[in-house]
């Protein structure tokens, strides 16, 4: 097992590497001087464009230009992100915390609702509650996050005035950047609590409401859908006959053994949409104004942000790859059929 | 004929199938007939721009005249509405057509030749699949500059790498099949074998996965939209259309809801568009997955 994982991880720099190589060969396209368009926003500033290119190599070849970054890379120095105004690392550690909380908002709520509902449904499978849970799980699959975050903000923000978008309000973004407010945790709900701040906590999570609830009606439809075909799958087998025949009482067969063999799929789905949020969920981060990895990475690639492209690119990559290992390892944890890597 | 009657019978039985297949039909309707019911003026060179009857900021509410209302800059919606359907289908059909064919070519090479082949092309794969969502999409666009052919290369560029994994995995199953050692033993080329007799039997999974993914790829180009990359302002196209009512989901003072039609109409037509392609999706898996029956 710990060979298998090891194998694995060592496809990680290649991805890494190849990530990387293409964003630059995507570069080919342009010219220097639409890439230097970046540093050059006021037209006063055009007689430095050349300069501009010289300082950051925008005219060498790209395997240079590749070659320079790696380099970079190597030293430690990922580069200035021009979109977030700050270090590539220091944007990471600003964005990625924001995402991570959101992702945990968001995950947990996915998966009690998701399993839950799955099994209801596949339990009374072609009855009512079984229709409604599927259609409302297919709407949930077929609406654009973008068209529902609307919605929702039209709704909850411009007529009602409960949750505004973005991360927090002046007040809040005052409190925690003061010297008072310490940092514990990187989550700042937890932090909000345990400076003892109650209503930069409130205004913490207000914020954080829509975009979760977005993603939870989004993202359920998959968790749902697998859950309800592999109980449904699992109630056929001779296992649960066995157990029926024993004079089991339903709720014991559908709780103790049927779920236990059910959920073996679901984990892995789990592992894979808890990184996939991770990862930055770009559209709804957008929508939302709310300042993660997903928001940063998609104005760093429409500004041409090359660095903070990669910055961003390169830790979702990362993420990718060591999902689909934690994923494949939960597999054989619990299911013990499989074993892996011999 | 028998086997469409056996369809027609299935898809009786499953309402939400039948409801797919409406959807979809309905809009094909629409798309067809968008000269018909939404005649662009005379003298009109390209009929995807929609009218402006001003040049005002504010959106207008569904009138007489206009009957979903108009956009900011006065472009009349039932008119954008209409013609985007034709362009909604355009982009699911050629982006899905297009990543099909070369995830099936790539993929089924993959596992027909093996060895450093193999290789390069799957590890290939992996990289493209490791980009975070949409991330690769946007670079694409940003580098080719904002344009809705644009937007459905950067679709097409992020969306081909499910099914070259999937086709590999089947080629691979099929080419030990016997009837590919009979073809073999008989003489004929590789060529001939890989597209006579193994992408045939191995294609039908992936075929199932490309109408289950087709609402998605609407999505995506529609997200790509949204984010100011595709369409020009004014061009009919749905997510275009939506990305203009982003500036005005408060509303007026007073009326919060004063312009809930430039959200929720464009909304609407996407999600059941959408909608509609994740059941025929459904429906398409039961008919051609025999594990099904």
């Amino acid at each position: 097992m710990l060979k298998y994982a090891l194998k694995r991880l060592a496809f990680l720099p290649f991805v890494m590497f190849g990530v990387t190589a293409l964003l630059f060969a995507c570069l080919q396209h342009l010219t220097p001087e639409m890439r230097a368009a970046l540093y050059v926003k006021d037209p006063r500033q055009l007689s430095q464009l050349d300069a501009v290119i010289e300082k950051y190599g925008l005219r060498k070849p790209v395997y240079v230009q590749y070659g320079i970054w790696l380099k970079q890379v190597a030293h430690g120095d990922l580069g200035y992100s021009e979109t977030a105004k700050m270090p590539v690392a220091d944007a990471v550690k600003s964005f990625f915390p924001a995402t991570f909380e959101l992702t945990l908002c968001a995950f947990f709520p996915i998966l009690i609702v998701g399993v839950f509902f799955g099994v209801l449904s596949a339990v009374y499978r072609d009855r009512f509650i079984d229709h409604v849970t599927r259609f409302v799980a297919i709407t949930g699959y077929s609406l654009p996050s973008f068209v529902l975050g609307l919605v929702l903000l039209m709704v909850f923000y411009g007529h009602l005035h409960w949750f505004p978008p973005g991360r927090y309000t002046l007040d809040t973004d005052m409190l925690v950047h003061s010297d008072s407010f310490r940092h514990w945790t990187g989550l700042l709900t937890l932090d909000c609590l345990l400076n003892g701040q109650w209503a930069a906590y409130v205004d913490v999570a207000k914020h954080m409401v829509l975009p979760a609830a977005t993603l939870l009606y989004i993202e359920v439809a998959l968790l749902l859908r697998i859950t309800r075909s592999s109980m449904l799958e699992e109630l056929t087998k001779d296992y649960v006959r066995t157990a029926r025949a024993k004079g089991l009482p339903e709720r014991v067969i559908i709780r103790k053994h049927a779920l236990a063999n059910a959920l073996i799929p679901v984990v892995t789905l789990s592992s894979l949409l808890f990184i996939g949020l991770l990862g930055g969920v770009v559209i709804t981060e957008t929508v939302f104004d709310f300042p993660g990895i997903g928001r940063w990475g998609v104005q760093a690639a429409e500004q041409l942000d090359i660095a903070g492209v990669l910055g961003s690119t390169l830790l979702a990559a990362g993420l990718f790859v060591t999902a689909n290992l934690v994923a494949d390892m939960l597999y054989a944890v619990v299911d013990p059929r499989i074993r892996i890597g011999g | 004929m028998e086997r469409l009657r056996g369809i027609w019978k299935m898809l009786k039985r499953r309402p939400m199938s039948l409801l797919g297949f409406s959807l979809i039909g309905l809009f094909l309707l629409v798309a067809v007939l968008a000269p018909v019911i939404a005649p662009p003026e005379a003298g009109t060179r390209d009929a995807y721009i929609i009218p402006q009857t001003g040049y005002s900021p504010d959106p207008v509410p569904p009138s007489r005249e206009h009957w979903f209302g108009t956009t900011e800059q006065q472009y009349d919606l039932y008119y954008g509405m209409v013609w985007g359907t034709r362009t909604a289908f355009k982009v699911a059909v050629k982006v899905v057509g297009v990543s099909v064919f070369v995830g099936v070519l790539l993929g089924g090479c993959a596992g027909f030749y093996g060895g450093w082949v193999d290789e390069i092309i799957m590890r290939f794969t992996d990289i493209v699949l490791a980009f975070p969502d949409l991330v690769l999409a946007v670079v694409i666009v940003a580098v080719l500059g904002p344009s809705l052919d644009h937007v459905m290369y950067s679709v097409m560029a992020v969306s081909w790498p499910s099914y070259a994994r999937l086709m590999r995995g089947d080629v691979l199953s099929v080419k030990e099949r016997d009837f590919v050692t009979a073809a073999r033993a008989l003489g004929a080329s590789d060529a001939r074998i890989l597209f006579r007799h193994i992408i045939p039997n191995s294609i039908y999974p992936v075929l199932v996965v490309a109408s289950l993914s087709t609402g998605s790829v609407v999505i995506t180009a529609a997200a790509l939209s949204f984010l100011g990359l595709g369409a020009p302002i004014g061009f009919a196209d749905w997510g275009q259309l939506i990305s203009l009512s982003r500036n005005w989901i408060m509303g007026s003072s007073g009326n919060p809801f004063a312009y809930w039609h430039t959200v929720f109409i464009p909304g609407a037509a996407i999600f059941l568009f959408v909608l509609g392609w994740n059941l025929l999706g459904d429906a398409v898996r039961d008919i051609l997955d025999p594990r099904q029956k």
